[in-house]
């Protein structure tokens, strides 16, 4: 393939990484939206192999493998295996205000492109306007941990944001050192772990599907033990 | 212009006329083939239309002037949406007004009195297509509007004809390009009434959505409108196929040229009626609730697309 | 071998003995030995940290094995290694109390090993966060506190715990992916800089070249830095967590939050502060990032005093204290310049010190009165005449009356705003009034007033106590040459200019 493809190649796996983010947002039901969040691991990966490949960053290939297994696999497999074993598989939360959601979302995807502006001009890397779709990918995982009251949907926030985090630091720096890349994805899949924990404990107490209801703590409540 | 080329333009009208009853046959064929049938021939649906045209026209007593004039205005609208899309050459004169705005405001021109038709009569099937076709098109249009935003800020144009040749003198592999098709292709399935929107070769009542408009037509009437109907599959089949895939098209009023272009857009549209066919064999006609959802998908895709095309596409 | 005898192995043993720690402790199940191996790991970082404060006073900066001491980290690192020594000690005899109440059943043993275990983490991540050269692993090792210390928040399991968790778990993990696309923007400046981009990460590369740096890839940075390590620190608006966590974890962790982990997360804005200031010299938004962080610090400080009357859970009171204190001292940095910079050094020593002692306190005192709500707090004094007095003096410490160390500090910070920008002591003092009022009104009732029925003595361990009370008082007295050099040079690291 020649380099050109390959750029734009790139560029459209990116933009499919942004469509994804949507497509987790907008979905009602878990399933669909893991998928979506498999994908979107998926898509950052080969992008980041895209990019090895071009930039001749050997480096980047530990990455990519290491993210296709982390956030294409075996998180999502994690998140599917906890769905079903909470018997969440079928339960639906429809968005409160669709059409709000998607003008946020849009006018966050604007705002990181207005963001980034000062950024990438200081930049002759042919990746760098990928930062923007980034940024939009870790404001879009914001946005869905906030609209979304479904534990597991925010989780999967949350982790659509670590996507874009990744996929910032593959496109505008080609990586992170080896040993900051390792911790990362330490602590991410501590994390993922630790959300698995806390499913099955609030499953018991019946938050699960609603996390604005952990709201007893207040200045008037009293603090009797 | 030339008078070479005025004719040239009329040619390309005619062309819809007469091909458009052809790409219906054509994918009606390679439907019944893939779910094992012999089913009719390429030429039913011209046959239908000839048929129609010979046939006694009735006019329900409860209905207005309105009622009579629709087929009229509803065939000339397509017609002249279809001819200022260009199907076989560029730069014929009536690529002037070839504005894709134009094409969909004759359209939406077309879809208004085809569902005031259907309120006019006064019964509850005319009334029900008419409220399900403006909703259908009231999420369909935001979406091609946005689609065809993306490849006019792309071609810096909103002119059909410029449009293409910038594609042809600037063909790359964009995102944008890619969302814009996805978007343009959901829009015009559902814009034409196919499955998963709807089902043109239903008649069951709770469905229905463009067959309930026309319930009460007859004669010289119900053929115009089916012909317009053809013709508004084809518009949309050689929409698709000139701004994506421009290759073949004509861009010199040659005779050569010209009857390569014919060629080229045969074999796209033969392809394209065969996807078609494909897609719908495999869909399922989705309930009428779950519209919104696909064309919002439309929506969306049409609007990352653009947003793809700000920020991934900028200064490349 | 000659990098390896300066300083080597004290900054060894002072970071990772916690490290090892965390495995040792999560296989001993004995609750009676797993809290002395406890004590015993942080009594050994404690002793590796006095004998590195001794190698850095002889040799200067450190690099070793990664890390790096110098002016900045030194006292920080004692300090950490210290309160940590005393709430090990402290955690020991609470946590074998709470094994039979809160911890009881079949989780309890369970619960208490992971909470040793955890409790090392804790003190591994913020000790890596401190002394670390990397930038990147300084985010991996904040992330890595957040993560410890979720569990450690809802070991109770109550739903209460389960929800200040989630909350605290939420709220700090998007932050510090924030703060990791900060770091990004970091790496991405210093790439276009640095001879060796291999290097971009390293903070000591980072700051030799800080000058080259795109001032608005650095002023994003910055934003993104501050908004995601601030959320740590507590910094309103992103404190919702803070209170929530102090108040339903156990006693000894909030005590190291509010003691440490603030600290911890403001030392990584602050090294970030320091490149930006770099590259923002001499550009006409040079002092933004001080403005930031002096906007963030007032209202912090607001919001603290104003939420402080409000707070009817003790170990709420407190964290609230907290977020006013640590707005305070965010204000000092913003402010700049030698004075308010030695100031805001001094004031993160002596509030880690006395709002740990604090806690430890508060923690017997919700014991004796088996209830964290302040209205059923009453007459300490009489019940338990030590716990009383105590609280009282550590609160009168707190308040920033003399002769304590808080009050030097908030005198020194005062002083600086007065001559550097007098208009904003009008916001200042009466926050610092505000708080002072909020803190007596609830700990006077608490420490004097009737006995409630029911309210008996237990068995306190106070030791840990004095002597954080001890230094507190000794560095309102005066401050030791050692930690004063200290003080001096990270001042001139930070301000740009020695002290006068």
């Amino acid at each position: 393939m020649s380099g050109e493809v390959i750029q734009s190649l790139i560029l459209i796996l990116a933009a499919l990484v942004l469509f994804a983010s949507f497509v987790q947002i907008s979905r009602e039901r878990l399933l669909p939206a893991i998928h979506a969040f498999a994908w979107q691991g998926a898509l950052v990966a080969v992008v980041t192999g895209l990019i090895a490949a071009t930039g001749h960053v050997p480096g980047l290939y530990f990455s990519a493998a290491l993210t296709f297994l982390l956030k294409a696999l075996l998180i999502p497999w994690l998140l599917h295996r906890l769905v079903r074993h909470l018997k969440l598989a079928r339960h639906r939360e429809p968005l409160g205000h669709p059409i709000l959601t998607v003008v946020l979302a849009v006018a966050l995807v604007i705002f990181s492109y207005w963001l980034v502006l000062p950024i990438v001009a200081h930049s002759l890397s042919s990746t760098r306007n990928i930062l923007a779709i980034s940024l939009a990918v870790v404001l879009l995982g914001l946005l869905m941990m906030v609209v979304r009251s479904q534990a597991v949907a925010q989780v999967l926030g949350f982790m659509s944001m670590e996507n874009g985090l990744f996929l910032a630091a593959v496109s505008a720096t080609q990586g992170m050192p080896l040993v900051v890349e390792l911790g990362v994805a330490f602590d991410v899949m501590v994390a993922a772990v630790l959300f698995g924990v806390f499913f099955l404990e609030l499953g018991e107490g019946g938050e699960l599907h609603n996390v604005d209801r952990l709201n007893r703590l207040d200045e008037t409540r009293d603090g009797d033990l | 212009m030339n008078t070479a080329g005025i004719a040239f333009s009329v040619l390309q009208g005619l062309a819809y006329v007469l091909l458009a009853p052809l790409l219906l046959g054509w994918v009606g064929k390679v439907k019944a083939t893939l779910q094992n049938r012999r089913g009719a021939g390429v030429l039913q649906p011209a046959r239908n239309v000839y048929k129609l045209l010979g046939k006694e026209t009735r006019v329900a007593h409860t209905a207005s002037p309105l009622f009579r004039i629709t087929p009229y205005v509803v065939f000339v609208a397509t017609l002249l949406a279809a001819a200022i899309v260009p199907l076989l050459a560029t730069n014929l004169p009536s690529a002037a007004v070839a504005d894709i705005i134009v094409v969909a405001g004759l359209l939406g021109l077309a879809r208004f009195f085809l569902a005031l038709a259907g309120m006019d009569v006064g019964t509850a099937f005319g009334g029900m297509g008419a409220s399900r076709e403006m909703m259908v098109s009231s999420f369909a249009e935001p979406a091609l509007l946005m689609a065809v935003f993306t490849l006019a800020w792309s071609a810096h144009s909103t002119n059909l004809a410029g449009i293409i040749d910038h594609q042809l003198s600037d063909a790359r592999l964009l995102p944008s390009m890619l969302f814009a098709l996805a978007s343009l292709v959901l829009v015009a399935v559902a814009e034409t009434g196919r499955i998963p929107v709807d089902n043109p070769s239903t008649h069951l009542e709770l469905t229905m959505i463009h067959e309930a408009m026309i319930l009460e037509y007859s004669g010289r009437h119900l053929a115009l409108l089916e012909w317009a109907a053809q013709i508004r599959l084809m518009l949309y089949g050689a929409l698709i196929a000139n701004i994506f895939f421009p290759w073949g098209i004509a861009t010199r009023p040659s005779l050569l040229a010209l009857a390569m272009g014919m060629a080229a857009i045969v074999g796209k549209l033969l392809i394209l009626g065969a996807g078609l066919a494909l897609s719908e064999t495999v869909a399922a006609k989705m309930r009428f609730f779950k519209t919104p959802i696909f064309l919002s998908l439309a929506f969306l895709l049409a609007l990352i697309g653009l947003l793809s095309h700000v920020i991934l596409e900028s200064g490349g | 071998m000659n990098a390896l005898s300066n300083g080597f192995w004290p900054v060894v043993l002072t970071v990772y003995t916690p490290l090892l720690g965390i495995f040792v402790l999560a296989l001993i199940g004995r609750a009676q030995r797993a809290g002395w191996v406890n004590v015993g790991c942080a009594g050994v970082s404690f002793a590796a940290s006095i004998w590195l404060a001794w190698a850095y006073t002889v040799h200067g900066d450190i690099v070793a094995a990664g890390l790096r001491i110098d002016a900045l980290n030194i006292s920080l690192v004692v300090l950490n290694a210290l309160v940590g020594l005393s709430t090990a000690l402290f955690s020991r005899t609470y946590m074998l109390e709470m094994l039979s109440t809160r911890l009881s059943g079949a989780r309890g043993v369970h619960g208490l090993r992971l909470y040793n275990s955890l409790f090392q983490a804790f003190l591994f991540t913020m000790l890596l966060a401190l002394t670390t050269a990397n930038l990147g692993v300084l985010w991996v090792a904040v992330e890595g506190c957040t993560l410890s210390t979720v569990l450690l928040v809802s070991l109770y399991r109550t739903p209460e715990a389960l929800e200040a968790a989630w909350k605290y778990f939420m709220l700090c993990g998007v932050g510090i992916a924030l703060a990791l696309f900060g770091t990004v923007l970091v790496y991405f400046a210093a790439q276009h800089v640095l001879p060796n981009p291999a290097q971009g990460l390293n903070w000591s590369v980072l700051y030799t070249h800080r000058k080259q740096f795109e001032p608005t890839v650095m002023i994003i940075a910055f934003v993104f830095v501050l908004v995601g390590y601030g959320t740590k620190v507590g910094l309103v608006p992103m404190h919702q967590w803070l209170p929530d966590a102090h108040s339903e974890g156990p006693t000894p962790v909030s005590a190291l939050l509010s003691g440490l982990l603030l600290n911890v997360a403001l030392y990584a804005v602050l090294r970030i502060k320091l490149l930006v200031d770099g590259a923002l010299a001499g550009t006409p938004s040079a002092h933004l990032a001080g403005h930031l962080l002096i906007g963030f610090g007032l209202v912090s400080l607001l919001v603290g005093a104003l939420f402080l009357h409000r707070s009817r859970d003790i170990k709420r009171l407190f964290s609230y204290s907290s977020i006013g204190h640590m707005g305070m001292i965010t204000f000092g940095f913003g402010l700049g310049g030698p004075l308010a910079t030695f100031a805001a050094l001094l004031y993160m020593i002596v509030h880690s010190l006395t709002k740990s002692a604090v806690f430890i306190t508060v923690g017997h005192a919700t014991h004796i009165a088996g209830t964290q709500t302040i209205d059923h707090i009453r007459g300490l004094i009489r019940t338990q005449p030590k716990v009383g007095w105590t609280l009282l003096i550590a609160v009168v410490a707190l308040a920033g009356f003399p002769p304590f160390g808080l009050f030097t500090s908030e005198f020194l910070l005062l002083g600086a705003t007065m001559h550097r920008a007098p208009l904003l002591a009008i916001v200042l003092l009466p926050g610092m009034a505000i708080t002072f009022a909020g803190l007596f009104r609830h700990v006077q009732r608490m420490v004097y007033g009737p006995v409630p029925a029911g309210q008996t003595p237990v068995r306190a361990n106070l030791w840990p106590v004095y002597v954080q009370m001890a230094l507190v008082l000794w560095l309102g007295l005066t401050i030791p040459t050692l930690l004063a050099h200290w003080l001096g040079q990270a001042t001139a690291l930070v301000a740009g200019a020695p002290l006068p």
